[in-house]
Order: structure tokens, then sequence, then C-alpha cells
């Protein structure tokens, strides 16, 4: 007791400088590794900077931004993310997410002990491994079509073809796992006395689903989309290990695109500058998103 | 929260500590040990260059006591290797001493500042003057000094298999005149053996520099003069009636399906593929490529294929219709520089020095099935007896041309690469793929670095 009166008014006679001080290393860590990097960015991105054949980088404005929204290749990579975005982290990884979750709660033990599994398993692997493995899957002599061979069905070339489904169903094998665990901690927290009021009442499943268990886990809701969607929209590793943008670019996301033009065509300014943009569509996202959930507060 | 505050400095200052010194221990460091850095083949059976470099290794330290010659193999596809070695030249602490560079690029690199000119050490040095000219002028900077010593040329043109040829009904001393007698072949190909791929042009973005150079520039300098660069206005040339044309002739062979499956085509390995499988088992008739296919079937090749000098024939590529001189090449070749960050530039040169005594300059020659640029290593027995062939492709040295040798050159080549993949995938027509070529060569070198010319 003694103590505990004696610490605050130890603490009260300290100047503001002081209190502050040991907020300076964890500060000065984040302004040197986070805030300098992104600020060094921000500087390439309007100079012309270039990875070979140029002596010196000179400021240009907004000579790159300008360029992009008149680039084909710039227009056709941001409607490919929103497809991506959309098919593989709103479709895809959130709704089976949450339906997993929900047919978990219902399962037996050793169901639900095996199906988490398999799921979080395909999580953890390293996204170049999951990129390789889908690869061979989605291959024209891969896993897949050795099973439809095997059922008399017709076999695909998606990689070919349709490569930003395949790209897209890679990245629901993969993320999905996130999801599940987000739902599931979010359905656990629901108390069991709604469900059976809504129950007692007549209420049918869906429409149980619909009216109490959605609006119960609205935020969880928001939270997981907006986490869903920032990593899906940088997912660059795995795009890159099964098709590299291509065939032609139908499967050039924006990360994709930005890699290419930086490195490959060596325009680091311009890359740069594509990043930026990037930055902008995921905050755009994330304030639909924070819109959303205060609406419907 | 205070007793934590010391700890978290004293991390904070270690972690600061162990990353200079990390950056300073991965640099330039030891005085003695010189750093060559090279590209390593992604087929991990090929490994040329690290043998034949494993052998200089042993020489230079044997050589030079006391001195250390460390290997820095960057395993990767060409472009990737490229952009690897600029982003290392770009810092003092990560650049090699000794790098080798693709002549294509060199003048791109030399103009970025990441080489150092040699002129002084090739001034004192004896055996510079056993280069020819074309090789001399491959390393040349816009400053007119030199900047990389080329080990090596090469040449491009038709092999096909004869034995196919036999079952197709066409002859063994097959010579195409045009572009069209090629297509003609290949359609006879696909129409009397099926299961066998009838033409290979290297394609889209994966292959890389092959697409460009061994697909796109052998179609594109058989239609005219300059196509790509006109020297005299020292201004890039926007896509011409040729360039449609050469477009044209890649959206025929994979639209008639007479190329490769467009998915196996624009794979990164397409070009290991063709050399170490498609060609030794016989599912390839005629492949558009370059003089050193043979070193793959040599007896220490990749892919040993005793039967290829009886069953593989070569022949000159036909120029658009067959106009003079009839025959069309393209050259290139790769260069040994010092990377101008490097401290140790004396050591760096006697490294190269080392690696082109005649004797490792006819090695390498031969082991990598090059076109020899230095002519004591041309007169060697060991060279001229090296691999059937040899003569075939230096005779076609007269017909050869080089790629324009300006620093914006990779970038025009990317562009190229981009049209050919569109054609090929036919995600767009060959008009609509030549007006995005325009876009991107205005973009790259500006608009008054371009004109047109409408033939």
């Amino acid at each position: 007791m003694a103590g505990r009166h004696a610490a605050p008014r130890r603490r009260r006679y300290r100047g503001p400088a002081v209190r502050l001080l040991p907020l300076a290393p964890a500060t000065a860590l984040l302004l040197l590794f986070l805030a300098g990097p992104v600020a060094y960015c921000v500087a390439i991105a309007f100079t012309d900077t270039r990875l070979t054949g140029q002596a010196s980088a000179s400021f240009v404005g907004f000579a790159n931004f300008r360029h992009a929204f008149g680039d084909d290749g710039f227009r056709n990579a941001v409607v490919l993310t929103l497809v991506f975005t959309v098919l593989s982290s709103l479709v895809g990884q959130n709704s089976l997410g949450l339906a997993l979750a929900g047919l978990m709660r219902r399962a037996s033990r050793p169901v639900r002990t095996l199906t988490g599994a398999v799921v979080i398993a395909a999580w953890v692997l390293p996204e170049i491994v999951a990129g390789f493995l889908l690869y061979t899957f989605f291959n024209r002599r891969g896993t897949l079509n050795a099973v439809l061979e095997w059922l008399h069905l017709p076999d695909q070339n998606w990689l070919f073809g349709l490569p930003i489904l395949a790209v897209s169903f890679a990245n629901v094998w993969r993320g999905t796992a996130f999801s599940m665990l987000v739902y599931s901690a979010a359905l656990a927290g629901i108390p069991q006395e709604i469900r059976e009021a809504a129950e007692v009442d007549g209420a049918s499943g869906p429409r149980r689903l619909w009216h109490v268990t959605l609006p119960m886990i609205r935020r969880s809701i928001a939270t997981n989309l907006m986490l869903n969607t920032l990593q899906t929209l940088s997912v660059f590793g795995l795009i890159w290990a099964m098709t590299r943008g291509g065939p032609g670019d139908r499967s050039t996301t924006l990360p994709v695109f930005m890699y290419d033009q930086a490195f490959q065509k060596s325009l680091i300014g311009y890359g740069t500058a594509v990043a930026l943009l990037l930055l902008l569509v995921g905050a755009l996202f994330s304030v639909v998103y924070l819109r959303l959930m205060r609406e419907e507060v | 929260m205070r007793p934590a505050t010391p700890a978290l400095l004293a991390v904070a200052a270690l972690a600061a500590a162990s990353l200079t010194a990390c950056g300073e221990g991965s640099g330039g460091g030891d005085p003695d040990t010189v750093r060559i850095a090279y590209q390593r083949n992604t087929d991990n059976k090929n490994r040329i260059v690290d043998d034949y470099l494993a052998g200089i290794k042993r020489q230079f330290e044997r050589a030079h006591e006391g001195k250390k010659l460390e290997l820095v193999p960057i395993q990767a596809a060409q472009a990737d290797y490229f952009a690897k070695l600029q982003q290392m030249m770009r810092s003092p602490k990560t650049a090699p001493d000794v790098v080798r560079e693709d002549t294509f690029l060199i003048k791109s690199d030399i103009k970025a500042g990441y080489l150092r000119p040699l002129d002084d050490k090739l001034a004192g040095w004896k055996d510079w003057a056993r280069f020819v000219p074309a090789a001399k002028a491959s390393a040349q900077g816009q400053d007119g000094k030199t900047y990389g010593v080329p080990d090596g040329t090469d040449t491009r043109a038709l092999w096909f298999n004869k034995e196919i040829f036999a079952r197709a009904g066409l002859p063994a001393d097959w010579h195409p005149r045009t572009w069209n007698d090629v297509l003609d072949a290949a359609r006879t190909v696909a129409k009397k053996v099926p299961g066998v791929t009838p033409l290979n042009v290297y394609t889209g973005k994966a292959a890389g520099e092959a697409a460009a150079m061994q697909g796109f520039e052998m179609l594109l300098y058989g239609t005219g003069k300059d196509p790509l660069y006109d020297p005299a206005a020292r201004k890039w040339v926007t896509s011409s009636r040729g360039f449609r044309d050469a477009l044209e002739f890649v959206r025929t062979v994979y639209a008639e399906k007479l190329g490769p499956d467009p998915a196996d085509a624009l794979a990164p390995n397409v070009d290991g593929r063709v050399a170490t499988d498609w060609l030794p088992s016989g599912k390839l008739a005629i492949d558009l490529d370059g003089s050193w296919m043979g070193k793959y079937w040599q007896p220490a090749g990749t892919r040993p294929w005793p039967r290829w000098t009886s069953v593989m024939g070569r022949v000159p590529f036909p120029t658009q219709n067959g106009a003079a001189p009839g025959a069309v090449s393209m050259s290139g070749g790769w260069a040994w520089a010092v990377s101008a960050r490097s401290a140790k530039a004396d050591l760096a040169w006697q490294a190269i020095e080392t690696l082109q005594t005649t004797e490792n300059a006819t090695t390498w020659t031969v082991s990598d099935g090059q076109i020899a640029v230095r002519d004591d290593v041309a007169a060697s027995h060991k060279y001229l007896s090296s691999m059937p062939g040899v003569d075939f492709f230096t005779g076609l040295v007269p017909y050869t041309h080089y790629r324009p040798a300006l620093p914006l050159y990779p970038q025009v080549s990317s562009a190229i690469r981009d049209a050919m993949e569109a054609v090929t995938t036919g995600d767009a027509t060959v008009v609509r793929a030549a007006k995005r070529y325009d876009e991107e060569l205005k973009s790259v070198a500006g608009a008054p670095g371009v004109t047109a010319r409408e033939r």
C-alpha cells in the first residue's frame, strides 16, 4: 500500500521529457526502419531513377503518376488486382472461412481437429512453396488434370487460359485459414442464450444467420475483411511462382506489374510510383470497410 | 517500464552494430580476395561456367600467393541475373570485383556508371591485339573507352532434324530461300509427322533476350536495313512494315500451331527444354537457335547425344523474300568487366588476365560452344576440331548483325518481347501489338528520340 502511494508522487515531479524517455528507443527504431524507407520510397517515386542506362536520376514531379494513368498496362493491372481481390479475398477467403467456422462448430471433435489441421497447414506453408505446389496442381501435366482424366472429364489449362482464376483459387486455398480462425473466435463469443431464444421464437437456420449471427459478429467481419484485403492486395510471390504475371499480362496484378517495371524494365522510379498507387488502393478499401462498420453501429 | 529501457537500448545498439557489421563483412572487405560474379544456369545439370571458373580459381590462387578468388554464382533466369547484378553494383559494400556482362547490356551499365574503364590495363596487355575489331567494339562505351574483355561471340541459324525431315519427305540438304519456305516446311512436318513440333521460334517475356534476339531480330533484320535504330538520324525506329511482318511470322507460327504449345513457349525454362529434351528426343523438327547448341550434346555436356552430328542439319536463316545477301544472322556475346565500385581493380584485372590466357580462352570457347573472338583461339586445332559445325557458324559472320549498341537497348528489347507475347497468346492483333510497341518506345526514348519509317 505504501509503495502504491509513493510511486505516483515520485512520478509527478518528473518533467514530460523524462516520462517520454522510455518510448524513445522504440520511436527511433520506428522512424529509422519504418518511416525512413517509406519516405525514401516516396522520394524515389518523384524521380526518373533507373536500374541501368542512366548516370544520375533527376526530379520529374508527377511524370511517373501521369504516365501510370495513361498506361494500358497499369490500367489492366488495376482491373486484375480488383478482380483478384474480390474473387479471392471477399468471395473466397471470407465466405469460405465463415462457412468452415460455422460447420466446424457443429462437427465432431475428430473432424474438427482434422479439418483445422489441414486448413491451417496450407496457411503455414511459405508463400513460395504454396506457389510451386499450386503450379504443379494446375499445370497441364499436373495433379488436377490427372484427376480429371481419371474421372473421364475434359482437362483444363487454367494457368494459360484463365490464369487470374488459377491464382485466385491459390490465394483462397492459402488464406482461408486466417478467416476461419477469426470467425471461429467470433462465433464462440455469441452467447448460447441468444441462439436458443431465436430458436424458441421459431427463426429458421438461414434467418438466424442473417438476423442474429451476422449482426453480432459484424465487427469481426469488418476487421477480417480489411486484413484479408490488404494482404491479398500485396500478394506477389504466389503469382510470380505460378504465372510470372503471364501469359501476356493476363495475371499481372499491381505488385507484379510494379516488380516488372522496376526490375525487369529497370524503371525503378516508375515502379515505386506504382507502389504508392497500390498503397492508395489499399487505403480506399480500408476507408470503405471502416465506414461500413460505423454506419451499421 | 523503466528497468526495460537500458535493455532496449542495449538491444538496439546491438542490432545496429550487427547490422553494420553485416554490411561490411559481405562487401569489399578483405583486400586479398577478388570476387567474381556470374550467372549459374538454372538447370542443375549444367555447370559449364562453374567448372571452368573452379579451374581458374585454382590457377589464380597458385599464381598469386596469398590472394584468393571467390566465386559468386547467381543462379537465376537471365533477366533476374541482370537485375541482381545491377543492384549489387550500386553499392560498394555489395559490388563484386569482376562481373560477367552480356554485351547487349554493357552499354547500359556503362552509362549507369557501374563499370570501370579498362584502357589503362589494356594498353599494357599484348593479347588485346589478338581480338577481332567487332568484339572490341562490343564492350566500348559511348565515350570511346573500353569497359570489358569479350570472351566469345555467337551466330544464329536454323537447326533441323534430318530424320524427321526424311519422314516428312523433306530433303536432307534443305535450303529455305524465304520465310515462306520455312513456314511451308513446318506445315509439311505438321501434316506428315504428327506428334512432332514443327518449328520453334523463341517468344515472349519469360525467354528473355533469347526471344528478342534468336526470335524476333533474326526475322526483323531480314526485312531491310537498320530496322530497329537509325544510326544516321540517331533515333529509334517505330514499328515499320518489316516489324509488323516479323510479328505476323511469330503470330502465324503459334496461331497455326506450328510452334510449341504457347504454355510451353512462354515458360521461363523453354530454352533448356529445347536443348536437352525436345531436340535430342526427336520432338522438334526445326529450331531457330544459336551456334552453341552442340555444347549440350557433347560427351561432357548436359545431355550427351552421340548421334547429333549426323541427325542435326544446319542452314542459314533466309531473309524475308530472299533479298540479298540471302542469309541473316545475329551476334552477341559476353564480356568480363570490372565493377566501378571495386576497391581492388588491380587484382580484378589480374583475374581477367588469368581468364584470358590463350589456353584458358580456348578451353572456355570450346567448352561453352562459343565462336572465337581472338585470332590465337580461332587458329587453334582444339577449337577447329571441337565441334562439327564450328566452320558453318563461323562462316555466318559475314551475314551477321549486331544489336544497336546503345544504353536504351535493353528496354527496347523488353518492349519487343511484350509485343511478341501479345501475338503469341492471341491477346492482341499484330497491328495493336505494334502500336503498343510504339507507345513503349516513345516512353522509353522520349518522343524526340523516335522516328517513323513507313515503307
